[in-house]
């Protein structure tokens, strides 16, 4: 089947087959956590019906879905960019508290200001909060060569606690008893676009940003030196690109988009500060981005899915009583089947070529006993 | 607040604690050290340590026995890295993307195993048997270091001696040698016939069995329960505990012992009134990862020259 | 007495017939030398016999025993080892480490490193070969290591040891050095084998030498013979394509050299003190076996290698260290040697590998905007022109055989219509069309009235420069040591100063 496989060439079909590859690792963490559901004592069926109920059951759990898949679209798309430039960023959690804290403090100190003002620069803020952030670990990679995995990982902590620690003191909100900030004004929260649901302006900026994102990398310049840049630093170089400068750049925007990700989450469904603001969203958009296979349009799929997990979890603890972790299983058995991906692609891609050079060399044959030359 | 501090009892309960917090610490390192001076990276050690924290318990709870649970712990350990060598090792994928899969996953799988174990929501936690702390005869009535040496818990001592042994396996017998090497250039330790991919799998499921074991010093050492997110990013720790060592043993005992400190000294500062928020306490060890990393660079570096690397085994 | 005999190997890689057919007869306690060209098999030939490659045809017979030979512990057990040019060594270990790396040692499972180290001394000993066992493999320079990698084998007493370029590190008294050694271990029984290019070594201390050309056995001979018949075997007389060469007076100087020199990958001086000018209208050939600088000079004119000292002049503006990019804005086309890992994108379309050095100028991108139809319109107006056989210009340049991407990469360059041409090795891996093809193409860069160019030609087929160039220059050791006019070019001098002999002019 793999030589099949490897007979077709046109790109779309490619992508088919990607595309393909990525249902089969949701199917079979699915699978999978069906068999664990089922070792518990309970019915997969009943809990899987359950999570799609609390996921799209009706028009509330739809746009709570949607309003969880936003932010991981945001992130997912962000972290797209960066592994598309070869730079592993993991530091999407801290990130996401940066962007956060910085939009909240636009919301707190400029709240006064219109909405069409506040809202923009709560954007914005969030935007370059999250990419300063990633930022310190790509002036790492970039000028000293030091491995962004760790660096983006020890940040994460240090944003965590740094933030602990506003919400705690400085920036606590006197009236609360447990440490957050005060409530930033409605002028700086997001507008709700269906009544009586949470669902914010965010969900439509995660569109249009996983859009525009998508466009960058495949057609504009700046997508191309980046996808050159993660494929082969040598090529990319001797192809006259900066490469230190695009790998930059990609880990700029991917924290950024994590920042507007935390802008999400804090201008746009708590209105404050608080400690577990992200709730993992930071790591869960790694698997956004994989499962994407690096496509940021596909994030809006790959968001979507992830989030239905996560929303229609509760659903499935109440009605089939499974614990809302086995989604957190499944989540982590999707990761793990769509890294595994890469091992089959690799054989379909020495397969078609060996195919290739056999093919060349048929002909050649061919063409030497047929007495011309060769037409290639 | 001096005073209190430069106390016999004071000081004698913050080292006492320190060993005690660098005892996880300094069991994953170890563990990573196997698999990184091998080639592989294995950054799920959250997640192996978090399993091993919840297998640990669970069988003590059941068995009445807290070395079964540390057994029980440490292969549960092994069982996850296993996944992580598979794709790996065998498949050759990205090791950082496994690593957090992984992480993820055993997220989920401890708290599932224990939801279903005990159900979704309890009045008290249930509690099982823990390691008792050994009193080693004679040097445990030493003043000062007796307490903080000879009067700890069993696990602690294993995980120190392991730092010798470590040492001694690694650069004094035919294995560690193997392992070096294949962490360097696979290709000419397969060219020798030294199989790479069998030294690798070894040191992997080596790496998730000590890992597990750190893991169940949490659950069976200090409180006897297990808590959600009980281990607290120290698996995250444990991977700047390695880089910081420079990846040799007795520099991983210094650096876990550094944060280990850091941790047991933070509670401490608080209850003092020590002005500087805890916060900023705690962020010193990534602070401080970071900062060493920099002060590598340049420095030849002390990585494994394969670490990271898939290994497709073959000569160009 | 024959310890060894290869009969009828035959080795495919793809396309390529790397052994055709190849006999070879290794004799007790001789130096048996493999000359030969880049590309004759030699490397191929040994890697079978040590194990590392299966032959697709032919059998091998150790000490008149029919053997199969399926990895290089399998060799080591026969007495066969070989030092790879590339050393296998780690280099944060010892020595000792190194050496008993996979072998039992007398304490096992401890590390018996003391009696290692003492056995090592021994062997030290006996052969010659001065190395400290407790020093670590990156103290040691080149010609050490080589020490050990030999010690290597001996310590599994390997009685065949094959060595693949051994004097391509070492200085020339380390290299005498090591042939004495060499000698005297075949005074013990020991039979080498050697593969080189280097005539004089060669002829100096080979017993017997059998060259190869293009994957075929030429001849095995006397290692007295001498070296102008054995240049002559190495390169052949005949040269296969005649081309149609107007001929011209060459315009002014395009690309001028001055003294350059440029430091490689290993910290040594892989440029010394080159100067050349090429001019628009004339082919400049560079011949030279592989290894001898070429690579890193196309690089340092290309601005991938950073120059130490001298100049570098383009159309007479000074490039110098200049970034690739503005090189290339200033009319240079470069074809790298090694396409797949410095000319090609590999997982891009062959459309957007036709762009790479264009992406971010008119007409392919408009305001930082990729301007897809121009794109595609460039790239399907090249592939027809230069014959890439592709399933569709979307698909990933991956996909392509390897003739086919060099064809990309060869249209891209071309495309530009630069002032200056670079072409290293550019028909390497290309079947006879192809490869016809290329050098019309470069006859065409060379005589065109209307994008006239000055194009250098690197190539280790002697043929191709004989037959392309109107200058030829040699380079072997980092230096250009011979020049001729392509008129009164006679190959076998050139041979002979390939191979690093001097030749009067």
């Amino acid at each position: 089947m793999l030589a099949k496989l490897g007979k077709t060439a046109q790109p779309w079909r490619d992508w088919l087959v990607q595309f393909g590859m990525a249902l089969l690792a949701v199917a079979l963490a699915l699978l999978v956590g069906a068999v664990i559901i089922l070792l518990m004592g309970e019915s997969p069926v009943a809990a899987y019906r359950a999570i799609l109920y609390g996921a799209f059951g009706n028009i509330n759990n739809l746009s709570e879905t949607v309003v969880k898949a936003a932010p991981l679209v945001l992130a997912g798309a962000g972290l797209a960019i960066a592994y598309r430039a070869n730079m592993w960023n993991i530091g999407a959690e801290g990130q996401i508290y940066v962007g956060g804290m910085a939009a909240i403090c636009v919301g707190l100190y400029l709240g006064d200001l219109p909405a069409v003002i506040v809202l923009p620069l709560a954007a914005l803020a969030g935007f370059i909060g999250g990419a300063l952030w990633a930022g310190i670990a790509g002036i790492l990679k970039v000028r000293l060569g030091i491995d962004e995995v760790i660096n983006t990982i020890m940040l994460n902590y240090i944003a965590a606690l740094g933030v602990n620690w506003l919400i705690h003191g400085p920036l606590k909100d006197p009236a609360a008893g447990f440490p957050r900030t005060a409530m930033i004004p409605i002028n700086a929260q997001l507008p709700i676009l269906i009544p009586r649901t949470r669902l914010h302006l965010g969900v439509v900026m995660a569109i249009v940003l996983a859009v525009l994102l998508q466009w960058i990398l495949w057609r504009t310049s700046l997508g191309y030196r980046i996808r050159a840049v993660g494929q082969n630093k040598t090529a990319a170089r001797y192809g006259g690109i900066n490469v230190g400068r695009t790998m930059m750049i990609a880990m700029l925007i991917s924290g950024g988009m994590a920042g507007l990700a935390g802008m999400n989450q804090t201008n746009g469904l708590h209105f404050r500060m608080l400690q577990d603001i992200s709730g993992g969203i930071g790591f869960t958009a790694i698997a956004v981005a994989l499962l994407a296979g690096n496509q940021p349009i596909a994030t809006l799929l790959s968001g979507f899915i992830l989030a239905a997990l996560d929303v229609g979890a509760n659903a499935m603890q109440i009605r089939a009583h499974v614990p809302i972790e086995v989604v957190k299983i499944i989540q982590g058995l999707v990761i793990l089947f769509v890294v595994g991906r890469e091992y089959f692609n690799r054989r379909i891609l020495a397969r078609r070529r060996s195919l290739a050079e056999r093919q060349e060399h048929e002909e050649k044959r061919r063409a030497e006993t047929a007495g011309l030359e060769s037409a290639s | 607040m001096w005073d209190t501090i430069l106390t016999s009892a004071f000081i004698v309960g913050l080292l006492q604690a320190t060993l005690r917090t660098t005892t996880p610490l300094l069991l994953a390192a170890l563990g990573e050290l196997y698999s990184e001076r091998s080639g592989v990276l294995n950054i799920g050690l959250e997640g192996i340590m978090l399993i091993g924290t919840l297998v640990g318990f669970l069988v003590s709870y059941f068995t009445g026995n807290a070395w079964l649970g540390v057994l029980a712990g440490s292969l549960a350990g092994s069982l996850i890295a296993l996944i992580h060598a598979v794709l790996s090792v065998t498949m050759g994928v990205s090791q950082v993307v496994s690593g957090v899969g992984i992480n993820i996953l055993c997220v989920g799988l401890s708290m599932t195993i224990y939801r279903v174990v005990f159900g979704p929501s309890l009045i008290k936690a249930p509690m099982a048997t823990g390691l008792q702390p050994i009193h080693l005869p004679v040097l445990s009535d030493l003043p000062v270091i007796g307490p903080v040496l000879f009067q700890q818990l069993p696990l602690v001592y294993i995980a120190f001696a392991l730092v010798p042994i470590t040492w001694f396996v690694l650069f004094r017998t035919e294995l560690g040698l193997k392992i070096r090497a294949v962490g360097e250039h696979p290709l000419a330790a397969e060219t020798v016939g030294v199989s790479v991919a069998g030294i690798r799998y070894f040191t992997v499921l080596l790496c998730g069995f000590l890992t597990g074991m750190a893991g169940t010093f949490l659950s069976l050492g200090l409180l006897n329960i297990f808590l959600d997110n009980m281990t607290a990013g120290r698996g995250w720790i444990a991977l700047a505990v390695v880089i910081l060592g420079r990846w040799s043993p007795f520099g991983i005992l210094g650096a876990a012992l550094f944060f280990g400190f850091a941790d047991a000294i933070q509670l401490r500062l608080q209850a003092l009134g020590f002005n500087v928020p805890y916060q900023f306490l705690l962020m010193i060890p990534y602070v401080l990862t970071m900062l060493a990393l920099i002060s590598a660079v340049g420095r030849r570096s002390a990585a494994p020259g394969a670490l990271g690397k898939p290994f497709t085994g073959e000569a160009h | 007495m024959s310890v060894v005999k290869m009969t009828g190997i035959v080795k495919r890689f793809g396309a390529v017939l790397a052994n055709d057919h190849v006999d070879l007869e290794l004799e007790a306690g001789e130096i048996h030398a493999l000359l030969g060209e880049n590309g004759a098999g030699k490397t191929t030939l040994m890697n079978v016999l040590s194990g590392l490659y299966a032959p697709d045809e032919g059998e091998i017979t150790v000490n008149g025993q029919r053997c199969h030979i399926d990895s290089p512990r399998k060799a080591l057990a026969l007495g066969i080892g070989m030092v790879h040019q590339h050393f296998m060594l780690a280099a944060p270990l010892t020595v000792a480490e190194n050496i008993v790396l996979g072998m039992k040692t007398s304490r096992s499972p401890l590390l018996g490193l003391a009696d290692a180290e003492a056995r090592i001394r021994q062997l030290s000993e006996k052969y010659h070969l001065q190395v400290d066992p407790k020093a670590y493999i990156w103290q040691l320079s080149a010609g050490e290591r080589q020490r050990v990698e030999i010690l290597k084998l001996l310590y599994r007493e390997a009685n065949i040891l094959i060595l693949d370029e051994p004097t391509a590190v070492l200085t020339p008294g380390e290299a005498g050095e090591m042939y004495q050694v060499l000698w005297e271990m075949t005074k013990q029984g020991h039979t080498v084998v050697l593969i080189s290019h280097k005539l004089e070594e060669v002829t100096a201390w080979a017993s017997r030498i059998t060259v190869l050309r293009d994957g075929r056995v030429v001849d095995t001979v006397k290692g007295n013979v001498g070296r102008p018949e054995l240049a002559r075997m190495m390169v052949g007389r005949e040269v296969l394509f005649q081309y149609e060469r107007t001929a011209q007076t060459p315009g002014e100087v395009v690309l001028s050299l001055q003294h350059v020199s440029a430091r490689g990958a290993k910290g040594t001086l892989a440029v010394q003190d080159v100067s050349l000018d090429v001019r628009r209208g004339e082919i400049v050939g560079i011949a030279g076996v592989a290894g001898n600088g070429q690579s890193e000079l196309t690089d340092a004119i290309a601005g991938l290698l950073h120059v130490e000292s001298g100049r570098i002049t383009l159309a007479g503006r000074d490039i110098t260290n200049s970034t690739p990019d503005s090189i290339t804005r200033q009319g240079l086309g470069y074809v790298p040697e090694d396409r797949q890992e410095t000319g090609l994108l590999l997982e891009m379309s062959v459309a957007e590998n036709l762009i790479l050095k264009e992406h971010d100028r008119a007409p392919f991108a408009r305001r930082s905007t990729l301007n897809a139809p121009a794109i595609r319109e460039n790239a399907e107006q090249l592939v027809q022109a230069y014959g890439i056989r592709v399933p569709a210009i979307t698909a990933p340049v991956d996909y392509l055989s390897g003739g086919n991407q060099q064809k990309v990469v060869l249209a891209r360059e071309f495309g530009l219509e630069p002032q200056l041409m670079v072409a290293a090795q550019p028909t390497r891996g290309l079947d006879v069309g192809a490869t016809e093809s290329v050098r019309k193409l470069l006859l065409e860069g060379r005589q065109s009235q209307r994008s006239q160019m000055a194009i250098l030609l690197i190539s280790t087929e002697l043929e191709e420069i004989l037959g392309l160039s109107d200058r030829i220059l040699v380079m072997f050791g980092g230096r250009i040591v011979y020049e001729v006019d392509a008129a009164r070019a006679d190959p076998e001098a050139i041979g002979l100063a390939m191979a690093g002999e001097d030749v009067i002019c």
